[in-house]
């Protein structure tokens, strides 16, 4: 199961005591500010944006459409090339796997690429609890896992941390994992950066096993990609004799030539680049160069539940740029932790209830709440996942779950805590949002059976329709229309 | 039932027997240029190389081993795949050196298989002239030669140029990192030091 943290309260504590740290709220708007602008300009330099997302979009939807096959396709592709495949049906399978091929060489440590799948299933406890190391070599990875912190974003997971806080866990902790920090570290970016690589440099030089993910494995040819920043994916990636690759089932894409598509799109909403620094792909063994024993887990973990569900299966396009978090009003907030997930933001907010189901804690239950519904995500999302669409979804199955159950539903107390985060000024434009959403829905059959949805419009809704029935609003609200037609994407949105 | 069986049936169950075939993709973006019109194929390229603070120094054919050398400035021992073309002074021969004696040479020269100019990009396919990727990732200066005839316009023609079996690096700046408060920095593990010598057909 992808899980939410371990004793992690349910968002709307958690975004409560989250909204109270200035320190953390400063760091945040900061860091999205800044990327947001980043992204704006590079998606901005590509006419055919639109074009590029709903195309992409289309490759994702027709590939699970027949994952089967293609699945199949990559597992006989891989094999040819001399990689060994092996399946995972949840966490568990896939930490047995990681650490089966780890003990049959002996080896007690493993470097690791940044990888969401490997946060999901808990790779770095399960590895410990057999008393072998992982340790993250991505610069941020490192600082979260130093400081013995949680992530809290998807491609920046140490965004919550000043470079004051970084320079304080290096000193303190570096030693005791390796390498120390220099005694005259100062808080410059660039003598941190310096600091991880003298550090990290001794771990891949006598690394003899690496465990990273892949954000694209095409299914014709075996071809696994990772994408990346700073070079600690090559290191793993190249100098060890073994790697193991955890990838999930949606990563398939059928072919090398439909990467044309997400090698445009994922940098520039990833980074805000026109390419990452460094993308890696590799086609089983390649003798003489790079790992010679090299073993690939297929993870299941819940994405065949989404699958199943054929309103939420556009979930499983999701790339993880973690560009829907960088324009997430309440994401900017309160930042990554209090979503309680290795997946935060509006992502995290569907896709946890996704892979877990809900009905059952609380604390996943309270995810779809975490919004206000105004569409950001789902504007920038690259391969047009209607974000908003599905955070409706998920709260009418949070709600059907509920029906027989006499405790206040989660809806009453997220949505008093949304009130909370934003304020006055924002209540018209979610307002707007909600009814404009309720609207979508009728036409679009998202509701199991199309039931009750206007029964329970959050509040301020509940109010009215708790009395009366809603005559179906415009699909679009007055602001919605007045940023498609009349601003500029990016511009004046907080 | 093992955990392929389990997983193949969940994805079974999942999609069903009935699979209405979905619209095809339109692959039309693929005819539409991606710079921006009237552009100069190479000069764009050296811009956007350059954007990532990678150096770019512009040479004719006669003058590359002279290019070459002056920048590698100062390194002493280089080294240099199997097929490079070009006499390099300090010269050490990618004789399977292991990750730590990579880590005691100063720079490494190679080629590269093409340059994208949309994305200020390098691809290198890691075969003669190339090398295995490990020597053009641990040592910290990498000056990488490419003929200017190597720059394809996009993104999308380098991916159909490429063969998807050979291991590729697609290297776009050097080594950089945006990881504390955004800001970014250039260098962490791979060269901190990208220098590009694009060399003219004449
Ligand atoms: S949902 Fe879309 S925007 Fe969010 S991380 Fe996934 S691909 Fe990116």
């Amino acid at each position: 199961m992808a899980r939410t943290f371990v004793g992690m309260p349910p968002f709307p504590v958690a975004a409560r005591s989250a909204l109270s740290d200035t320190r953390l709220r400063r760091n945040l708007a900061h860091a999205t500010g800044t990327i947001r602008e980043k992204r704006a300009r590079v998606v901005a330099e590509v006419e055919d944006w639109e074009d590029l997302r709903r195309q992409a979009a289309a490759v994702k939807d027709a590939t699970l459409a027949r994952l089967d096959e293609h699945l199949l396709t990559l597992e006989a592709a891989l094999t040819a090339r001399g990689a060994t495949v092996h399946w995972a049906r949840d966490a568990a399978d896939a930490c047995a796997v990681v650490a089966d091929v780890a003990r049959a060489h002996g080896v007690d440590e493993v470097v690791k690429v940044k990888s969401m799948a490997t946060q999901e299933i808990g790779l770095n406890e399960a590895l410990a609890a057999q008393g072998i190391a992982a340790w993250e070599t991505d610069l941020a990875e490192l600082i979260v896992q130093l400081g013995d912190d949680l992530p809290s974003h998807i491609l920046v997971p140490a965004i919550h941390r000043g470079r004051a806080e970084v320079r304080e866990i290096f000193r303190t902790r570096m030693a005791a994992a390796g390498r120390p920090a220099p005694d005259d570290l100062t808080d410059d970016p660039a003598a941190l950066a310096g600091a991880a690589r003298l550090h990290l440099r001794e771990k891949f030089l006598r690394a003899r096993m690496a465990v990273s993910g892949a954000n694209f494995a095409v299914a014709e040819t075996g071809t696994l990609v990772v994408v990346e920043s700073e070079g600690n994916g090559r290191m793993c990636l190249t100098l060890p004799e073994v790697l193991v690759s955890v990838v999930g089932i949606e990563k398939v894409v059928p072919t090398f030539g439909d990467l044309d598509l997400f090698l445009r799109l994922l940098p520039r909403s990833s980074t805000g680049e026109r390419m990452n620094p460094y993308t890696s792909t590799w086609t089983g063994v390649t003798p003489g160069d790079g790992p010679q024993e090299v073993h690939v887990v297929l993870l299941d973990n819940g994405r065949t539940r989404a699958l199943a569900d054929e309103v939420a299966r556009p979930v499983l396009r999701c790339i993880r740029c973690s560009a829907c978090l960088n324009v997430c009003p309440v994401y900017e907030r309160v930042g990554g932790h209090a979503y309680g997930s290795v997946y935060p933001g509006p992502i995290g907010a569907i896709l946890n209830p996704m892979l877990t189901g809900v009905g059952s804690d609380p604390a996943t239950d309270a995810l779809p709440y975490a919004s206000t519904l105004c569409g950001a995500c789902g504007d920038v999302c690259p391969v047009a996942i209607d974000i908003p669409g599905l955070l409706v979804h998920e709260r009418v199955r949070v709600v059907d779950a509920h029906r027989a159950d006499p405790r206040p539903k989660p809806e009453a107390l997220a949505m008093r805590a949304a009130a909370w985060v934003l304020g006055d000024s924002r209540r018209m434009a979610l307002g707007e949002r909600a009814s404009g959403l309720a609207g979508r829905l009728r036409t679009r059959r998202a509701a199991p059976g199309g039931r009750g949805v206007l029964g329970w419009l959050p509040f301020p809704g509940s109010r009215w329709t708790g009395a009366r029935d809603l005559p179906t609003p415009p699909v679009e609200s007055f602001r919605a229309w007045w940023r498609r037609t009349g601003r500029d994407e990016g511009q004046g949105r907080r | 039932m093992s955990a392929r069986d389990d997983v193949l049936a969940a994805v079974r169950a999942a999609l069903g027997e009935d699979r209405p075939d979905l619209p095809a993709v339109d692959r039309s973006y693929r005819d539409r240029d991606p710079l921006p019109a009237g552009a100069d194929l190479v000069d764009l390229f050296v811009e956007r190389v350059e954007d990532y603070r990678a150096e770019v120094t512009r040479c004719a054919a006669a003058d590359l081993e002279a290019t070459v050398a002056a920048a590698l400035a100062g390194a002493e021992r280089v080294v240099v795949p199997d097929g490079l073309d070009l006499a390099v002074r300090g010269a050490v021969p990618d004789a399977d050196l292991t990750p730590t004696g990579l880590d005691a040479v100063d720079a490494v020269v190679t080629r590269a298989s093409l340059g994208v100019a949309e994305t200020g990009t390098l691809v290198l396919t890691h075969g003669p002239g190339e090398g295995r990727r490990a020597i053009t990732l641990v040592p910290d200066v990498h000056v990488c030669v490419l003929p200017a005839s190597g720059v394809v316009r996009g993104v999308t023609d380098a991916v159909a140029a490429l063969d998807p079996v050979r291991p590729q690096t697609w290297v776009s700046g050097p080594s950089a990192t945006s990881d504390i408060e955004l800001d970014r920095v250039e260098g962490v593990h791979g060269p901190r030091t990208l220098h590009v010598v694009l060399v003219s057909d004449a």
